[in-house]
């Protein structure tokens, strides 16, 4: 009885009700944890999986041997390769490497299989397009990726090579 | 005032003639209703500040500084708007449903008292004209859920108006011992004879029902019911696009700020300070104060509860509210007889 009394006189005083309202009322006050995006940025990992990119060596090579291993591995098969027969380097390297990024699903296995650490995953996240076909990468679109995120690439491996 | 106004009459007689009262009421019409669009349009602002400082947000701040031109925005944004009307739809009732729900809310303006002399006109009537008048917006949701010939829409304005209906009740028992204690029906009359003492402090529990109510009444969250975006889509006005879509928020927020301006009239004092020495702050600035702090918690309503069920809501209304109020009006009417007030 007498516990029923106290629920029925904490309903008719709202005793919950303003226990909610204090807590809003309290976050009123709270320091906002919005961030702003296009001014602000939250940090990214050297493991993020962003826009593509082929990278080169110091000397200005094709890292890409064209072994396909990214192509076999590439679990929305959206990526394609060809080999260039006659290239006058003494290395194997790719006539085609096309990225359809509409059918990349960012797992970053290409990534991983790559033996020459050619193909890379960059920070970029800010590549929409206003045209489908702009999302068809092709070589010369992930080489200049790969030369315009050069610094953030390289640092990321490098702050990720101790891990691997 | 009288004096300074006096050459303007004398100059508006000279040019309009026997027009010039008819031109004058206008006039005093819209130096009242135009701040009150100006509030409404600024409590939307508001109600997105606050409840996204709630939330641990900012809330708009991208046009203008603290995004205070977002208003304007929002305005420029639903004129430009196509105002789309269903195929299926009775177009004229369809249109003439959001017309029916803001002018309720802009009506009721004309007795509220902003001071013992500002007030446009000082009904003898003022509680009973309040109470018919707001309840017209009822079936301007009721024409939009019938018009726009869709099922969200008729269900969302059914229960709305199911709604609506069942706290009308309480409030206008609420209201009850506060025109006992008055003795008068006048809004200005109500807020005199709480010179002494507010109404709230005999009456808080009718208050809290009379508060909780005017939420329910005016379709707020937790009350929001008619809208459940969850189950309604958006309610009654499902089918609404641009500037009728604007003007059910505008009747929204215009009804907010009109119940929350009847409780500080009726239960908070109206424009009386709260100690008679701080009677030098003119009363218009108490009352502004009162009506904010009652649409605060609106916001701050609406930005901690969780919607109600349609059953709770009515059992509220109905089992808890009015059986509460019914006893306070007897309590009142008792007291008063104890103390000989009783005429």
């Amino acid at each position: 009885m007498s516990m029923r009394m106290t629920t029925l006189i904490d309903s008719l005083a709202l005793r919950e009700l303003v226990t909610g309202l204090a807590v809003t009322l309290k976050y009123l006050f709270k320091p906002k944890i919005t961030i702003q995006y296009p001014e602000q940025r939250t940090p990214l990992s050297p493991r993020f999986r962003g826009e593509h990119a082929l990278r080169r060596y110091a000397n200005g090579e094709e890292r890409c041997i064209a072994c396909k291993l990214c192509e076999a591995v590439c679990p929305a098969q959206a990526i394609y390769i060809e080999i260039d027969p006659s290239s006058s380097s003494d290395r194997r390297l790719t006539k085609v490497y096309d990225i359809d990024n509409t059918k990349c699903i960012f797992c970053g296995f290409c990534q991983e299989a790559c033996p020459v650490d050619a193909i890379v995953m960059g920070p970029n996240f800010e590549f929409a397009e206003e045209n489908r076909a702009d999302l068809l990468y092709d070589k010369h679109k992930l080489l200049a990726n790969g030369g315009r995120w050069k610094k953030e690439i390289d640092a990321s491996i490098a702050a990720d090579a101790k891990y691997r | 005032m009288a004096e300074l106004l006096q050459p303007i009459h004398t100059l508006g007689e000279a040019w309009f003639g026997f027009l010039w009262p008819l031109l004058w009421t206008l006039v005093k019409v819209m130096v009242l209703i135009a701040p009150v669009m100006f509030c409404v349009t600024y409590l939307t602002w508001a109600e997105r500040k606050i409840i996204g400082y709630m939330q641990v947000r900012i809330g708009p701040n991208r046009v203008g500084i603290f995004g205070l031109l977002q208003p304007l925005a929002d305005a420029v944004k639903l004129f430009c708007k196509e105002t789309l009307i269903p195929l299926h739809s009775d177009k004229v009732v369809f249109l003439l449903a959001p017309i029916l729900t803001l002018v309720p809310a802009l009506l009721v303006w004309a007795v509220v008292p902003f001071s013992p002399e500002l007030i446009l006109a000082d009904l003898n009537i003022g509680v009973l004209y309040v109470l018919a008048i707001s309840s017209m917006g009822a079936y301007g949701i009721l024409m939009s859920g019938w018009a726009s010939g869709s099922r969200y829409a008729l269900l969302g304005s059914l229960r709305s108006a199911a709604q609506t209906i069942s706290y009308e009740v309480a409030v206008g028992f609420t209201l009850i011992p506060v025109i006992m204690l008055t003795g008068s029906l006048s809004l200005r009359d109500v807020v005199l004879a709480q010179q002494d003492m507010w109404n709230i402090i005999p009456l808080l529990p009718l208050f809290g029902i009379y508060f909780i109510s005017s939420v329910a009444e005016t379709n707020r969250a937790p009350f929001d019911l008619p809208e459940a975006e969850a189950e309604l889509v958006a309610g009654f006005f499902t089918e609404y696009s641009a500037m009728s879509f604007g003007m059910f928020f505008l009747g929204e927020y215009a009804n907010m700020i009109l119940v929350s301006t009847l409780g500080a009239v009726l239960f908070l004092g109206g424009w009386l300070p709260p100690v008679p020495m701080l009677a030098f702050i003119p009363g218009i600035v108490w009352l502004l104060l009162k009506i904010g702090f009652l649409l605060f918690v609106f916001l701050w309503i609406r930005a901690t509860f969780p919607r109600y069920r349609y059953d709770q809501l009515m059992r509220l209304g109905w089992k808890v509210f009015l059986p509460i109020s019914l006893l306070w009006v007897f309590l009142t009417g008792v007291t008063l007889h104890l103390l000989g007030r009783v005429a």
